[in-house]
């Protein structure tokens, strides 16, 4: 079994999730682009858990962790959004800039 | 350890077959000395909340000893007890120093001894200490006594030996001095303390000779070096002896030590009876009963022999006649225990080891009794002076009964207990002087045989003048509580039945007991009673009782102007003790406390303030350096700078933090890179 490609594509999702953090303003959009790494790591889980034909399964069971946490990490970011939205009309995340010095 | 001494004792083996070691009740003999120290402390920290403010402590203390002590003399009158155990505390060198206990003949009849007087005596002292300021101190300090005594008793080695004489001496100390309001109880502390001291100069000397000549400081090992024949110990034995027997006459209080013992009157009654009955001054004797077999072994310190028996009977003869002339009721017991050591040295002089230590045996029972009555008169009359007192045996029955039975005891008549002991001696010095004892026994012999005399013509006129005749004072004079009484009572019964436990050829059970000891005492036993002697000693005692009648009860009107008659000469010599004090005074403690004090002061003026002051300016000057210089200058500047630089770069950091949450996941995204980098290119 060849792995390369599953690896290129994790490494393609996970820097577009980087992008997203870094550049896009939209606090929902943020929220996605950490969903998009956490898939990108879901990937290298399954497919190296897949290669190294363990028997336990233990990469795809750990992928089915991630996907709970991250499901769990989602919920809590977007009640996050919902309420700065409320209070501030803005979801932008540049304007939330109450900590700094 | 038994198979130890087996070893040692050579020729004695014998004897030590027919010895057991006591089982249990010789193992757990180590709670002898210690429950009553445990008592003291006991007594120190809690005393003061308890009922009876601590009495009781100490009377439970002294009950177990005394118990223990009996239990232990019965034991070892069925099967003879000689045990010993150590525990190492320390080691210096190749000496290695124990703690240990003996149970033997010599320390049971001496648990024995110390346990019952010492309870008569507690029981005594709750009465007569009543209301004292210090009553809870009183008793921490007399239970201490009593324990650093059994301390000294039980002592298997010198040093532990040395621990409890010295213990004796801090509790005597601190027991003379009970009233210290009074200076004069403060200097007769002091001077027991260092007149005793002085003596134990002797004592160490000798522990050291002879420890480190055999390599042990234990008992067993020197005795047993005496009995090999041990050529090191024999070449220093006769210096070491006498040095141990210095040590043995200030405890003992022997000429020219004897001075302390009058002046240790100043403690309460109580005290002087334990004192002079069962501990303190017992304690030399002892000492000499312990290391016998050193005196009595031919080839080693048999010459000190000839000095101890002339010394004995010169404190024996010459305290007695003081005796004579004091008012003071407790000072005449005082000269009369003096003389009685006399008495017991000379014994141990005479190489009498069973008659020396029988002596003090019956003596610690009737001295320790007439104390105790010369309390209750002086707690009734409230004067030590006998011109104070008179005619009190109307209203004080029960110590005039236990009075009269303590001076019989005392002078020596039959059958009381100090017949038997007295005898025992004279018989023992006339057998020395037939033997390596020579004229000095002999005349030795003549001295005790008048000092018999003396000791019944003073005792009688003790009891005259306290007693008979017309009350002489102005308090109302009464008999003492039953806490008083009782003790009176017990020590008077014993005081009559002691003496028949050692009779010749009838019953020998004291020379028995004495005897299991691992080692031969070597001394001399008489198969039956030396009537000839005996006639001789109770018939100067009888003597002196009819002397002493005959001056002050015949004519009762007139007693007192018979004893305010003054021989010429004589008498002044007696009130003056010989002026031993004084020569004391003025021909030794003056001359070298003047120079000393002036030599003292000088150096105090001249050399000790020059140092202190420069001491004191040149810390000024590193003072002013230090503040001046480090303090404000270097240091400060160090913390300032620490300071500034924190707040500096406190600044500076502080916009690092934008608030922006995308610089901060850059960063965290920058850092990881970086640290994937840095793993790609160092591995």
């Amino acid at each position: 079994m060849i792995i390369n490609q599953f690896l290129v594509l994790a490494a393609l999702l996970f820097s577009i999730g980087i992008y997203g953090v870094l550049v896009r303003r939209n606090a929902v959009l943020v929220l996605l682009s950490i969903e998009l790494m956490l898939t990108a790591v879901n990937i290298n889980l399954v497919a190296f858990g897949s290669y190294i034909q363990d028997t336990l399964r233990s990469g795809q069971v750990f992928a089915l962790f991630v996907i709970t946490v991250a499901a769990a990490e989602v919920g809590i970011g977007l009640a996050i959004v919902v309420l700065v939205f409320r209070n501030r009309a803005s979801a932008n995340v540049d304007e939330l800039d109450l900590m700094r010095w | 350890m038994t198979h130890l001494l087996l070893a040692y004792a050579g020729e004695a083996a014998h004897e030590v077959a027919q010895l057991s070691d006591g089982g249990t009740l010789a193992r757990y003999a180590w709670l002898i000395p210690v429950v009553p120290l445990v008592a003291m402390f006991a007594i120190v920290f809690v005393g003061k909340r308890l009922p009876m403010k601590g009495w009781e402590l100490a009377e439970a203390a002294m009950a177990f000893v005394a118990v223990y002590g009996v239990v232990l003399l019965i034991a070892n009158a069925s099967t003879g007890i000689s045990y010993e155990s150590s525990v190492e505390i320390a080691r210096i060198g190749s000496y290695v120093i124990e703690w240990g206990w003996v149970v033997d003949g010599l320390s049971i009849m001496m648990y024995a001894v110390v346990g019952v007087v010492g309870l008569a005596v507690f029981t005594y002292a709750k009465g007569y200490m009543e209301g004292d300021v210090r009553f809870t101190w009183f008793f921490a300090a007399f239970t201490m006594f009593a324990g650093a005594m059994l301390v000294l008793v039980s002592a298997a080695n010198m040093i532990q030996l040395i621990v409890g004489w010295e213990l004796v001496g801090l509790a005597s100390y601190l027991l003379i001095g009970h009233y210290w309001e009074d200076h004069e109880n403060n200097a007769a502390a002091t001077k027991a303390f260092l007149t005793n001291k002085i003596a134990d100069v002797g004592l160490f000397v000798g522990v050291i000779i002879i420890g480190v000549t055999v390599g042990s400081f234990r008992f067993d090992a020197v005795l047993g070096a005496v009995a090999d024949g041990n050529s090191a110990l024999a070449r220093v034995a006769f210096w070491a002896g006498l040095a141990i027997f210095i040590g043995a006459m200030g405890k003992s209080a022997q000429f020219p030590f004897h001075v302390w013992l009058p002046d240790a009157m100043a403690g309460p009654t109580p005290v002087s009876s334990l004192m002079h009955a069962a501990t303190m001054v017992t304690a030399g004797v002892y000492l000499l009963g312990r290391m016998f077999p050193l005196f009595q072994t031919e080839g080693f310190a048999t010459d000190v022999k000839a000095i101890i028996i002339v010394v004995g009977a010169i404190t024996l003869f010459a305290t007695g006649l003081i005796a004579l002339v004091q008012d003071d009721i407790k000072k005449v017991l005082a000269y009369s225990t003096l003389s009685q050591l006399g008495y017991m040295t000379v014994a141990m002089g005479a190489g009498a080891y069973t008659a020396g230590l029988f002596h003090l045996f019956t003596h610690a029972f009737f001295k320790g009794l007439l104390f105790l009555c010369a309390g209750s008169v002086i707690h009734a009359v409230h004067s030590n002076n006998m011109s104070d007192m008179g005619g009190l045996r109307k209203s004080m029955p029960w110590t005039f009964r236990t009075f009269v039975i303590g001076s019989l005891a005392l002078a020596g008549i039959f059958p009381l207990a100090g017949f038997w002991s007295k005898d025992e001696i004279l018989a023992s010095v006339q057998f020395d002087a037939s033997g390596s004892g020579g004229a000095i026994a002999s005349v030795v012999l003549v001295v005790a045989i008048a000092g018999a005399f003396v000791t019944a013509f003073y005792m009688a006129r003790a009891v005259y003048l306290t007693f008979f005749g017309e009350y002489q004072g102005h308090a109302h004079p009464h008999e003492s509580p039953r806490v008083m009484t009782y003790p009176l009572i017990g020590l008077g019964a014993l005081s009559i039945v002691a003496g028949f436990a050692n009779v010749p050829g009838v019953y020998e059970g004291f020379t028995r007991w004495l005897a299991a000891r691992p080692f031969s005492m070597g001394d001399h036993h008489f198969e039956s009673i030396n009537y000839a002697l005996a006639g001789i000693g109770l018939a100067v005692a009888l003597a002196g009782v009819a002397l002493g009648t005959r001056l002050w009860y015949r004519d009762a009107a007139t007693q007192r102007e018979r004893d305010r008659f003054r021989v010429p000469v004589l008498y002044p010599l007696l009130e003056h003790k010989y002026y031993i004090d004084d020569f004391y005074l003025r021909g030794v403690i003056e001359p070298i406390k003047g120079p000393i004090a002036r030599f003292v002061d000088w150096t105090n003026t001249n050399l000790i303030d020059a140092v202190v002051n420069g001491f004191g300016g040149v810390a000024r000057l590193a003072a002013r350096f230090v503040y001046g210089g480090l303090d404000q200058r270097v240091i400060d500047l160090a913390i300032n700078a620490v300071a500034g630089g924190t707040s500096e770069a406190g600044e500076a950091l502080r916009h690092t933090t934008t608030g922006r949450v995308q610089q901060y996941a850059g960063a965290l995204f920058a850092g990881a890179v970086l640290l994937v980098v840095g793993f790609l290119i160092f591995t």
